[in-house]
């Protein structure tokens, strides 16, 4: 009782030669089926190649084009004369010229051995398998494929596109129950016998002749005909990524391949010495056959197909730039942004970092530099406080300063004296938390103690500017978390917006307001919003103060003073 | 793109190779080796000047990584670096004394090279202070990627110029010939490019680093470009535009994904700032060969002599590719 191997061979010929030697050297008979297209003079080094091997042998060779019934016709063919030329074999194991065998061989026959009436193929009906690629999957089974996708792929383009058109059906021959699975199986004799020999067989023949890619799905579907036992499972590890392409192994594999459950591992790349020379030398290294899936390979390839499809969010790279739409959040982490609250509170970076765990900064928009937290004139990533590089790009300067500090937590402070031109990024930003008091530009324009004609200008211009920051972040397609109190509010109630913000940005009631950050002095204010008023303009983005403010700071005509003698 | 605009591209393509075709008479062959290419062969081209410290470490490096063949365009050297390219095996070597502004930065003379001999075959195009490390780099050799950049139907690979740094002024470092250059400079801005899309040539456009960082803080919008194809499945329709900025056809420079995933790319490690660079800056500020007529080399010459150089406290010291792919200035994309 032992198995045989068929080999469908194409490229790279010397390293199938490798490995069919291999198979041969622990008595294991094998057919290779070479493809008509590879060069003649390759497929004659390959015969001496194998010359003193007398159980390696080379079946009839067919033109073989990818996706068509040709694989299926060389597979068959080489099966059946396997089955002839080794009659004690009671397994046939299907692999390509760029299989490798990953565990001793006398483990697989050993496995075999214990299971000797058992298929392994992957079986499935069509309606669940969840990897097929490029739109085609029931398709395959139910139009017609007469050109080869690899050579004449425009022909093959239009002519599936004017059968889903015209609504062109193929029926499905009675008895037959379309499944597919991994191309790479191992059957028992009596199954591929029962193949063979199904008088039925004409009918299937004409029918998987006109299929897409039939390899994956004539012998996953006769099987279900004929098997008793069919273990729904490839022994062979195949890993496929987002375009339907076989993952490569490298020789940095080879420790994920000695943890594998599998048998054989496919593809393997031609170059990869170290795993041939571990797999096929002499000092192979047994590692029992478990039979559980490794998921660690699993995970790494999953990963990997993560990383093309999605990427990192939040980074810009030479690899990865989305369009507008496609960046599944524009930075890596979420931040804080508040704005207005550098005017009412002393220190409140401090306080931010304090009660939030926060690295928090200044205002990192600051016309006249980047005030990075505690001072600093550069920061993560060798960002520059230089206000001329920042502005030169102040969305990517956002993006690096997140994407260079991920695992903390980023606050800074905004206010309509800063740069305004990352506005729309700051709104569009799902990881943006804005907290903002309208209105608190009032305060130090307040305490500078200039006349209202002086500053008249400036407030105009701040308030403006506020406006149109409020007014995009309260329109429906912003993204970013947005709380926004007037200034009026504000007084009304100065630790609430505290408590909102320590609540968002932390876990919901394991913060309590314990020290609330130092109010700048307030007195004034009404009044200096009125005199605002009286000189033409409307403080409106401030809200409407209560009659009790009002009243408890009448509009003086030198709001000023009390301010003065505060500080 | 409409009709029109890509009219114009297939004639600036056009243009632009028989340009480097009319420039191959400023070519004389001095070592034609280019029978031993075989089909397959990976090639490598390069345009030198007087750097003869750094041709030998170039070598070492690439062929331990799998070039098969090197093509030099020697622009009047006089410092032997000539002599002994001639005399390796793997080397052709064509040499020129013409003016390398008009060349187009040495662009014409080896798109020439290239039109003529790298037909199909995997091509990188470096300057010899230029050192390609991508995922996987220290295990799988650049046939394995160039294999998998084959079977995934890539033409170009994209590449960030990551500018390399020593801690300290440039005037204390003494390189010596065939050293490994990062043993030397071995540091650099982990997280400050920042990059627009070109919407004429399709390519994204870089800047940032420590160049940016210290000598165009004024004028960041002059700073140079980091942005780099050097490794391209070379068809003799495919012509480089600006140094190996970008490409036409222009679907070359798709080397970024634009829906939110990551391509696999690498970065092309910047040998430039040596001691050489002092002596190099004084003899190009003369010369006026450069881009931009040499303007970063004035800078070099006005700035970066302080007590730090280029280094800061966030500069980060080379530990090899995961390091970079970590710090997301390349990808592994979906090679696993």
């Amino acid at each position: 009782m032992t198995v045989g191997f068929v080999m469908m061979a194409h490229a790279e010929l010397d390293r199938a030669g490798h490995v069919a030697r291999h198979l041969a050297d622990h008595g294991c008979p094998v057919v290779i089926h070479v493809d008509r297209r590879s060069p003649n003079a390759a497929f004659f080094d390959l015969v001496d190649q194998v010359r003193d091997l007398r159980n390696v042998h080379f079946a009839q060779r067919i033109k073989c084009d990818w996706g068509t019934w040709s694989l299926v016709a060389a597979s068959r063919s080489s099966a059946e004369m396997l089955l002839k030329i080794a009659p004690d074999i009671s397994h046939v194991y299907l692999i390509s010229g760029a299989c490798l065998p990953i565990k001793p061989l006398d483990h697989l026959t050993g496995y075999l051995a214990d299971h000797p009436d058992t298929d392994f193929i992957e079986s499935v009906t069509i309606r669940e398998v969840p990897w097929t690629q490029g739109g085609l999957s029931e398709e395959r089974f139910t139009l017609t494929f007469p050109f080869a996708w690899k050579r004449q792929k425009k022909l093959f383009d239009i002519w599936v596109e004017a059968q889903r058109r015209t609504g062109r059906r193929r029926t499905t021959p009675k008895g037959i129950a379309p499944h597919m699975g991994s191309q790479w199986w191992c059957l028992t004799r009596k199954t591929i016998e029962r193949i063979l020999n199904d008088p039925e067989r004409d009918i299937c023949d004409r029918y998987f002749r006109q299929v897409w890619i039939p390899d994956e799905s004539y012998y996953a579907t006769t099987v279900r005909r004929h098997a008793r036992a069919i273990e729904n499972r490839s022994l062979t590890l195949s890993k496929f990524d987002f375009q339907g392409k076989p993952h490569l192994f490298y020789d940095d594999h080879l420790a994920l391949l000695r943890q594998s459950g599998a048998f054989f591992a496919r593809k393997i790349w031609p170059g990869a010495r170290k795993l041939y020379g571990a797999f096929l030398g002499p000092a192979s290294r047994s590692v029992a056959a478990t039979g559980t899936p490794a998921t660690e390979i699993d995970r790494i390839f999953a990963r990997s197909i993560e990383r093309r499809t999605r990427g990192r969010p939040g980074l810009l790279m030479a690899g990865r730039y989305p369009a507008e739409g496609f960046e599944n959040h524009l930075t890596a982490a979420p931040y804080a942004v508040f704005h207005g609250f550098g005017d009412l509170f002393h220190g409140f970076p401090d306080w931010v970092s304090e009660s939030l765990g926060s690295h928090a900064h200044g205002h990192i928009f600051a016309p006249e530099g980047v005030e990075f937290a505690e001072g600093r004139t550069g920061y993560a990533g060798c960002l520059s406080s230089s206000a001329v590089l920042r502005n030169h790009n102040p969305e990517g300067f956002l993006t690096n300063l997140v994407w260079n500090t991920r695992g903390e937590h980023q606050a800074f402070l905004f206010s309509g004296r800063d740069s305004q031109k990352i506005c729309d990024f700051l709104a569009r930003d799902p990881n943006a938390m804005i907290a903002a008091i309208s209105g608190a530009w009032a305060l130090p324009l307040l305490q500078s103690g200039q006349q209202i004609g002086e500053i008249r200008a400036t407030a105009a211009q701040l308030q403006r500017r506020e406006a149109a920051f409020l007014n995009r972040l309260r329109e429906r397609r912003t993204r970013a978390r947005v709380r926004i109190w007037t200034l009026a509010e504000f007084l009304e109630n100065p630790t609430e917006p505290l408590q909102v913000v320590l609540d968002d940005l932390s876990v919901p009631g394991a913060q309590t307001l314990a020290k609330p950050p130092r109010l700048r002095p307030m007195d004034g204010i009404a009044g200096f919003l009125q005199e605002l008023r009286n000189a033409g303009m409307n403080p409106h983005t401030a809200g409407a103060f209560s009659e009790r403010r009002a009243a408890a700071d009448p509009g003086s005509a030198t709001p000023h003073q009390g301010a003065q003698k505060l500080s | 793109m409409g009709l029109r605009a890509a009219f114009r591209l297939r004639m600036e393509r056009r243009r632009l190779q028989l340009r480097a075709a009319r420039k191959r008479r400023e070519l004389s062959t001095v070592a034609n080796r280019t029978r031993v290419v075989r089909p397959g062969a990976i090639l490598a081209f390069s345009t030198i000047r007087n750097e003869k410290p750094r041709l030998r470490y170039f070598l070492k490096y690439y062929r331990e990584l799998g070039v098969d063949h090197f093509f030099f365009v020697d622009n009047g050297s006089d410092d032997g670096g000539a002599e002994y390219l001639a005399g390796e095996p793997d080397v052709s070597l064509w040499r020129t004394n013409a003016d390398y502004r008009d060349s187009r930065f040495g662009a014409d003379w080896t798109n020439w090279l290239k039109f003529r001999y790298a037909h199909s075959h995997w091509t990188l195009t470096l300057d010899p202070d230029e050192f390609l490390v991508y995922p996987f780099c220290d295990t799988r050799p650049l046939p394995a990627l160039c294999n998998w950049l084959d079977q995934s139907g890539i033409r170009s690979f994209g590449t960030l110029l990551l500018d390399m740094y020593p801690r300290g002024p440039l005037s204390q470092l003494r390189y010596q010939d065939g050293q490994d250059p990062f043993e030397l400079a071995p540091w650099f801005d982990p997280g400050n490019y920042i990059m627009t899309p070109n919407p004429k040539y399709g390519n994204l456009w870089i800047q940032g680093g420590p160049r940016a960082r210290v000598y165009f803080e004024d004028e960041p919008e002059e700073a140079p470009s980091l942005n780099k194809i050097p490794l391209v499945r070379w068809d003799r329709k495919f012509t480089y535009v600006s140094s190996t900025h970008m490409l036409l056809p222009r679907g070359l420079n798709q080397v970024y994904d634009q829906r939110g995933g990551e391509k696999a790319s690498g970065c092309l490690l910047h040998a430039k700032f040596l001691d050489s660079l002092i002596e190099k800056a004084a003899e190009e500020i003369e010369r006026r060969q450069h881009f931009a007529r040499g303007r970063e080399y004035d800078a070099y010459h006005a700035k970066g002599q302080g007590q730090n150089g280029l280094w800061c406290d966030w500069s980060e010291r080379l530990i090899g590719w995961r390091q970079l792919e970590v710090l997301g200035l390349m990808s592994k994309g979906n090679w696993a």
